[in-house]
């Protein structure tokens, strides 16, 4: 039976589309069966940044109004047999879909994969609702500055009330160093203790990530720049292993990594 | 008619004059009598007294009945009348009103804390996160929302926290809001109104009892 992590933020434009589908490769690598979910209806873009637009037949309202079975709507992802997406509807809204209907429909699909993340769309109303009515788990995605923290605040508010049965996890996304050190961004520590939930990784703002999403290859796919460990630490972390922070003291990248590594042990 | 006068028994107390009205006989004597006892006796000169009903619960109608009359026959005036029973509704809002209501939480952007009565946050309040209470709020935790304390109108209450960096602070209806400026928070403060300039000040945790001797004393507030 897999587990449904439904991945939001309440602010748009923080990284949740790209989160989900560069967490979703990261499991697909280490081998897991992972759905994507795109409840973004009207506005979909997960299968843009996977490069899998061309191969859309069928979506999410399809399946819901039945006007397919769900194995036809799902799209198998290029690169890996494992990593299939179930797209939103472009041509439809939010109001179509009921929270009831995601729910059922997580529930189909769980038995056949491991993880199925949901990639909620930004806002707090239906759409929102929608997302994480089939949700086990939730990951939180902030950025470090004042407006999106306050969202991630309202966000985990919410999802408390929701009754999950974990608490959600945090995600910091597009950390810059220097502007933490230069105290013009939250820093990770004040994030942290403003939010009260669990740090599951942090990703650096990184041109990397932009170039990748724009070849519809996810970074996560790359082998070594600091944006794709980082997503790859994350996929480690919800296996369950304990993996250490990513330092970002200079640019050595995966050799102040190992330092560290050896550092802490 | 005098053998009647047995409902009602005045005493001198430290607290000046207090009648005691009988509670067994029924409310249209009581009255009667005191009717005319005010009749016979007129006291000369303003003298307040304090009544007391002991065990006969009055309503408002028989308060005013009582008050009518003397106000009618005498030149007394009622400091208060006093009871040994309330309704379990009065009761209760007392009750209300004067315990700690305590909270195990973050008080998160969006979410309202509402309460009567004092409120105990074990927790932070975030920003854009709100705590409102009838009497006073107390925050272990950072205060980093909007405090309301005192919320029905009483001044005497206030904010404690663990770590002060609000966003605002309000006490009955006093407004006070943090700089435009970035501030560094301050840790074991309180927030109180200043009697004599009218304005909420923040103060180090350790002065409350010299500035708020009586904050703890409940049915100063409470009835």
């Amino acid at each position: 039976m897999g587990e449904s992590i439904v991945i939001t933020s309440g602010k748009g434009g923080v990284g949740k589309t790209t989160t989900t589908a560069n967490i979703g490769t990261a499991l697909a690598l280490l081998g897991q069966k992972v759905c994507l979910i795109d409840t973004d209806i009207g506005l979909r873009n997960l299968d843009v940044v996977l490069g899998l637009e061309n191969r859309i037949i069928f979506n999410l309202i399809d399946v819901i109004e039945g006007r397919c079975k769900l194995q036809s709507a799902l799209v198998k992802d290029k690169r890996f047999d494992c990593l299939h997406l179930l797209p939103a509807a472009q041509t439809s809204d939010k109001n179509e879909v009921t929270p009831k209907a995601i729910s059922k429909l997580v529930d189909e699909l769980k038995p056949d994969y491991d993880y199925i993340l949901i990639d909620c769309p930004a806002g707090i109303e239906q759409g929102y609702k929608n997302a994480v009515a089939g949700a086990d788990k939730a990951i939180v995605i902030s950025t470090p500055e004042k407006s999106s923290v306050r969202d991630a605040d309202r966000i985990i508010g919410l999802l408390e009330q929701e009754g999950l049965e974990f608490a959600p996890y945090l995600v910091i996304n597009r950390i810059r160093k220097h502007m933490m050190d230069s105290g013009d961004m939250l820093t990770v520590d004040e994030i942290v203790s403003t939010l009260s939930i669990e740090l599951l990784g942090i990703i650096l703002d990184d041109e990397d990530v932009i170039r990748a999403s724009h070849h519809g290859e996810p970074v996560a796919f790359q082998p070594n720049t600091k944006a794709s460990i980082s997503y790859r630490n994350i996929a480690r972390r919800i296996l369950g292993e304990s993996v250490p922070l990513m330092s970002f003291d200079n640019d050595e990248g995966i050799m102040t990594k190992v330092k560290k590594l050896l550092g802490m042990k | 008619m005098s053998e009647s006068s047995h409902f009602i028994t005045m005493k001198g107390t430290n607290n000046g004059i207090v009648v005691y009205l009988d509670d067994q006989c029924s409310f249209n004597s009581l009255l009667k009598e005191l009717e005319e006892k005010l009749q016979i006796n007129q006291a000369s000169g303003k003298t307040e007294i304090t009544l007391h009903s002991q065990n006969r619960y009055l309503n408002e109608d028989q308060r005013h009945a009582i008050e009518n009359t003397i106000d009618q026959y005498s030149e007394l005036t009622v400091k208060s009348i006093d009871s040994y029973v309330i309704t379990r509704d009065e009761a209760y809002d007392i009750y209300e009103n004067t315990t700690v209501k305590t909270v195990m939480k973050t008080i998160r952007s969006g979410q309202i804390h509402e309460v009567k009565g004092d409120a105990l946050v074990i927790g932070d309040v975030n920003p854009g996160g709100t705590v409102i209470a009838t009497g006073n709020i107390f925050v272990l935790g950072k205060l980093r929302g909007i405090a309301h304390a005192g919320f029905d109108g009483d001044e005497g209450c206030v904010v404690a926290a663990s770590y002060m960096h609000p966003n605002q602070i309000r006490i009955a209806s006093k407004i006070s809001r943090a700089p435009d400026y970035d501030v560094e928070g301050s840790p074991r403060e309180f927030a109180f109104v200043n009697q004599s300039t009218e304005q909420i000040e923040l103060e180090q945790l350790q002065h409350i009892q010299k500035i708020r001797p009586k904050l703890l004393d409940v049915f100063e507030r409470g009835l």
